[in-house]
């Protein structure tokens, strides 16, 4: 039987009823129409569907959606600032680092997730950090390059801030 | 001694007369793909949707003897079902050998194969019900070697009823010259058998496909595939509807790399089931039905002898190859003739023959992977090259220099090779790497290899015989000043759709942002073949140019007479118009074309490309890896082999490709990482791998690994710009050519790291251990270790 499902998705408060083996993927793909996560192979080998829960990368594909209500689940379609990217969103762009781009909203939701909390990260750092999203597309050359030009961005950022 | 590469050195800034083309261009849909806004199949729906799966085989090899959809079809929720009796035309993208039905029509071939079809309400329902479906099968004996292959053709044993004979899917001969003679002739020959493993592509979108009836009978088919012309003609085929009744549209893909590169069981299914039910009809692949779709790359055995003269010249090469198909054709034709026909540069052969022969066998059907049918000689004969240049003295490099073909020739079977840029490529990665100061010299267990290759920029000849455009686009301009740019090109993440634009923007001299771009849906762009064999940027950048050439012209004319200037005098160039005539002088491109839709009407205009059909031999089979143009690649790989655990660490792949020109360096890149990465994958982890009953090893992504951010070397990927003189701004393929050399120039480094010849892929702890093994039993010697 249906049980309603309450979320703070990117932001908003969401709700809708879910069956109660409806993986948290599943409700944000098909129930609240938020497309961006992929389903690339439904059982936590990818990383295509991460999305960040309560500020934690977690992969959407091998959670039940019950089991995260109340929390707060950030996609990739959260991940802008409002009309402008985030930093790591546009040196993707920028470098190339989105080629057929399936994988894009799970490894930004991973890059993210890594740089807000370490923008000096190295590339071992994102190596570690980015190594659940599977990318076919790159050899991870061109992702590392987007993250470690997102990271300066960020550390200038908040040089900025800081200074201010 | 030095120990460790010299640093990547800024790439030189070269000033070029365009505004677009070399430019690091954005794509025209990353902002889409970075916001998650990129619209993929299974991000469609439509209302009263349903959805769709297939039941499949369980058995390697069987008769079907009956089918029952009865309980499955009264399971609540079902709503409708086919079997391979409701679609019994059978289907092939190569015409010649349509050897499939859409579903199982008397018989299974694989573990895997469709069975029959339900449509449900939602996903869940229609997956319980297929275990309603009562299938009665008669269990056949099955055949998964090549050797079983050959040794038994009997009927019960034949995999495949099309087959001509037993269970051979193609074979092919051919000799060029008296290679017999010149290898007897030979200071030296080297005669080494060579086993490449399957693998399979792993694009991260899962196939999807969605039926949509449509007014008046049409019936739209959403599809992740590469080719929807041939998506196209084939539903035409198998659902017997006439083809102006059915619309292919492809959304935004996921990946393919030549594994959406033909139809699929699923694609028909959700046709003939909106067809049936008046309801659209969504079907998704687990990732597990992506493993049986395969088409990926054919296990070979290849024996390769091949003769040099002292100073290392080549006298003559010669090859005998066995395929593994899987139970269908696919492009088996062709692959069995890309096994010989390109491997005939950037090398001279002086004599060369090649014998082929692809068989059936009772598991999923190998296809087209990126560098379809050269991937597996390439890697080969660039290690026999190596055993060669050992025996004579030589150093590798300088035996591929020797040997080294050169531009505007014809290769050993009458390929017409036009820009070479391969001696280039073959100097940056030496420079690169260090390779002077390392090779030979690196401590045991470390070690430096080199490889070379060639591949197709685009095949002469389509998959079907017509004397039609291979490539067409259409442009439109109005007096807001947008130009649409129309095209069956398939965009499956190489950057197809910017390719166009920027060809467009350049040509046109417009601003990038006043392009759209329509692709790849059939109610609406003018016929492309697709994206596979590296053809996209070649006949659809040429289709392009002569499209603006012809729009162009009234432009001109028009603007011409409203400045009172000759209209040669008139040019568009980076989002402005202006005269030689008059350097004061100028308007917007929307001004511009404003006097020219009043002066000539509505503007447009049609191009199209087809190829040179002169460039290649007359003997049969000729025409099969004959290209307008071909790409050069050369790699360096370096590795640090740890003698204890036989584990294979690649710390870093140099590539340098010859593109002709990079229209996006950036995309450029992008193509040769990526093909460098498959390449590695192939030497060191991937193998799509059965059980002695044929059953899939592991189709997950948990059993069959591909590398993650932890597993990959570097890829320093060098540009080198021959400039073809009949590609578009010169420009040559860059998404399959940079795969070739990585298998060889891993296999190479280990050689020269620890002195094993590495024969069988993957290169995996194991195999390294038993090589070792061998080695110390024979009790040689290598860089003064026993």
């Amino acid at each position: 039987m249906k049980q309603v499902l309450q979320l703070i998705v990117n932001g908003e408060p969401q709700s809708c009823a879910v069956e109660p083996e409806r993986t948290l993927l599943e409700a944000l793909r098909y129930d609240l129409g938020l497309t961006g996560s992929k389903q690339g192979c439904d059982k936590g080998d990818c990383g295509a569907c991460t999305v960040l829960v309560d500020g934690e990368p977690t992969l959407a594909c091998i959670t039940l959606a019950l089991s995260v209500d109340g929390q707060r689940v950030t996609t990739v379609e959260g991940l802008a600032r409002g009309p402008e990217l985030h930093p790591v969103q546009d040196t993707f762009d920028q470098y190339g680092a989105a080629q057929c781009g399936f994988c894009t909203p799970g490894m930004l939701v991973s890059a993210w997730a890594c740089l807000e909390q370490n923008p000096s990260a190295t590339v071992d750092d994102l190596k570690l950090a980015l190594s659940g999203n599977l990318c076919r597309c790159t050899g991870y050359t061109k992702i590392f390059e987007a993250c470690l030009k997102a990271g300066e961005r960020l550390k200038t950022e908040r040089e900025k801030a800081g200074a201010r | 001694m030095s120990t460790t590469a010299p640093p990547k050195p800024e790439p030189a800034k070269v000033e070029t007369a365009f505004s677009v083309i070399g430019k690091r261009n954005r794509k025209i849909e990353g902002r889409r793909k970075v916001t998650g806004a990129a619209v993929y199949t299974d991000d469609l729906a439509f209302p009263r949707m349903l959805h769709a799966r297939i039941l499949r085989s369980p058995h390697a090899h069987a008769r079907i003897k009956s089918i029952d959809l009865t309980r499955a079809l009264a399971h609540p929720g079902v709503v409708a079902g086919c079997t391979g009796k409701d679609m019994p035309v059978p289907y092939g993208i190569i015409p010649w050998t349509r050897d499939e039905y859409a579903l199982g029509l008397d018989k299974v071939a694989y573990v895997g194969d469709a069975v029959a079809c339900l449509a449900a309400t939602d996903e869940r329902t229609a997956a319980e019900a297929l275990a309603l479906i009562e299938v009665e099968y008669e269990v056949l004996p099955t055949v998964l070697t090549i050797e079983d292959a050959l040794a038994h053709d009997d009927e019960p044993h034949q995999v495949n009823p099309f087959a001509k004979k037993g269970n051979v899917s193609k074979h092919v001969g051919l000799t060029f010259g008296d290679v017999d003679g010149a290898l007897a002739a030979s200071d030296v020959t080297i005669e080494e058998t060579f086993e490449y493993a399957g693998s399979t592509h792993v694009p991260i979108e899962p196939h999807c496909a969605i039926g949509v009836p449509e007014l008046n009978g049409v019936i739209t088919v959403y599809s992740s595939t590469q080719v929807p012309h041939y998506l196209h003609r084939e539903l035409a085929r198998v659902l017997e509807m006439p083809a102006d009744r059915i619309r292919v549209i492809q959304p935004t893909v996921g990946g393919g790399f030549g594994g959406k590169s033909e139809p699929f069981d699923l694609e028909f299914c959700v046709a003939w089931l909106a067809r049936a039910t008046g309801r659209p009809v969504k079907l998704l692949y687990t990732r597990e039905e992506v493993f049986y779709a395969h088409r990926g790359r054919h296990p070979m055995r290849l024996t390769y002898k091949a003769g040099v003269s002292k100073d290392g010249a080549l006298t003559g090469v010669k090859s005998k190859i066995h395929i593994d198909g899987g139970a269908y054709s696919s492009f088996g034709l062709v692959t069995t003739y890309y096994s010989g026909q390109l491997l005939t540069a950037p090398y001279r052969f002086p004599t060369y023959e090649f014998d082929s022969t692809r068989v059936f066998t009772n598991k999923p059907c190998c296809g087209p992977k990126r560098g379809h049918g050269s991937v597996q000689p390439r890697f080969a004969f660039e290690c026999l090259l190596d055993m060669l240049a050992e025996k004579v003295g030589m150093d590798p490099i300088e035996i591929r220099r020797k040997n080294f073909i050169g531009d505007n020739t014809r290769t050993v079977n009458e390929l017409r090779v036009t820009s070479n840029g391969f001696l280039e490529c073959l100097s940056i990665v030496e420079r690169a790497s260090g390779w002077k100061e390392r090779f030979r010299k690196l401590p045991f267990g470390k070690g430096l290899g080199v490889a070379g290759s060639m591949y197709i920029s685009g095949t002469n000849y389509p998959i079907y015989p017509n004397d039609m455009p291979q490539s067409a686009v259409q442009i439109r301009v109005d007096r807001s000043g947008r130009v649409t740019v129309f095209c069956g090109a398939s965009d499956i993440g190489q950057g197809s759709d910017s390719l166009l634009a920027y060809v467009v923007a350049e040509e046109l001299g417009v601003e990038l942002e006043a392009i759209r771009v329509v692709a790849a849906d059939t109610d609406l762009t003018p016929v492309d073949m697709g994206a596979y064999s590296s053809r996209v940027t070649f006949m659809v950048g040429n289709a392009a140019i002569d499209a603006v050439k012809k729009l162009k012209k009234p432009i001109q004319q028009a603007v011409a007479e409203h400045w009172d200037v000759p209209a040669h005098s008139v040019w568009l160039a980076g989002g402005k118009v202006g005269t030689w005539d008059d350097p004061e002088k100028s308007m917007s491109p929307a001004e511009a074309f404003v006097l020219a839709e009043s002066k000539f009407g509505t503007l447009g205009s049609v191009g199209s490309y087809n190829t040179p059909k002169d460039v290649h031999g007359t003997y049969r089979g000729g025409t099969i890896g004959a290209s307008p143009a071909y790409s050069f690649t050369a790699h360096i790989a370096e590795v640090d082999v740890d003698v204890e655990t036989g584990m294979v660490d690649v710390k870093k792949i140099w590539l340098a490709h010859d593109c002709g020109r990079a229209i996006n360096p950036t995309l450029v890149e992008g193509q040769m990482d990526g093909s460098a990465y498959m390449g590695f994958a192939e030497a060191i982890m991937e193998e799509q791998a059965f059980k002695p009953t044929g059953l899939h090893d592991g189709p997950s992504l948990l059993d069959y690994k591909i590398p993650t951010s932890m597993d990959c070397p570097a890829f320093e990927s060098h540009i080198v710009e021959s400039v073809d003189a009949e590609g578009p701004y010169g420009a040559k393929e860059a998404g399959e050519g940079p795969l070739h050399p990585s298998v060889p120039a891993i296999a190479n480094a280990i050689h020269d790291a620890i002195g094993v010849r590495m024969t069988q892929l993957p290169f995996t702890p194991a195999k390294v251990l038993k090589a070792l093994r061998e080695k110390r039993t024979a009790g040689r010697a290598w860089k003064g270790v026993v």
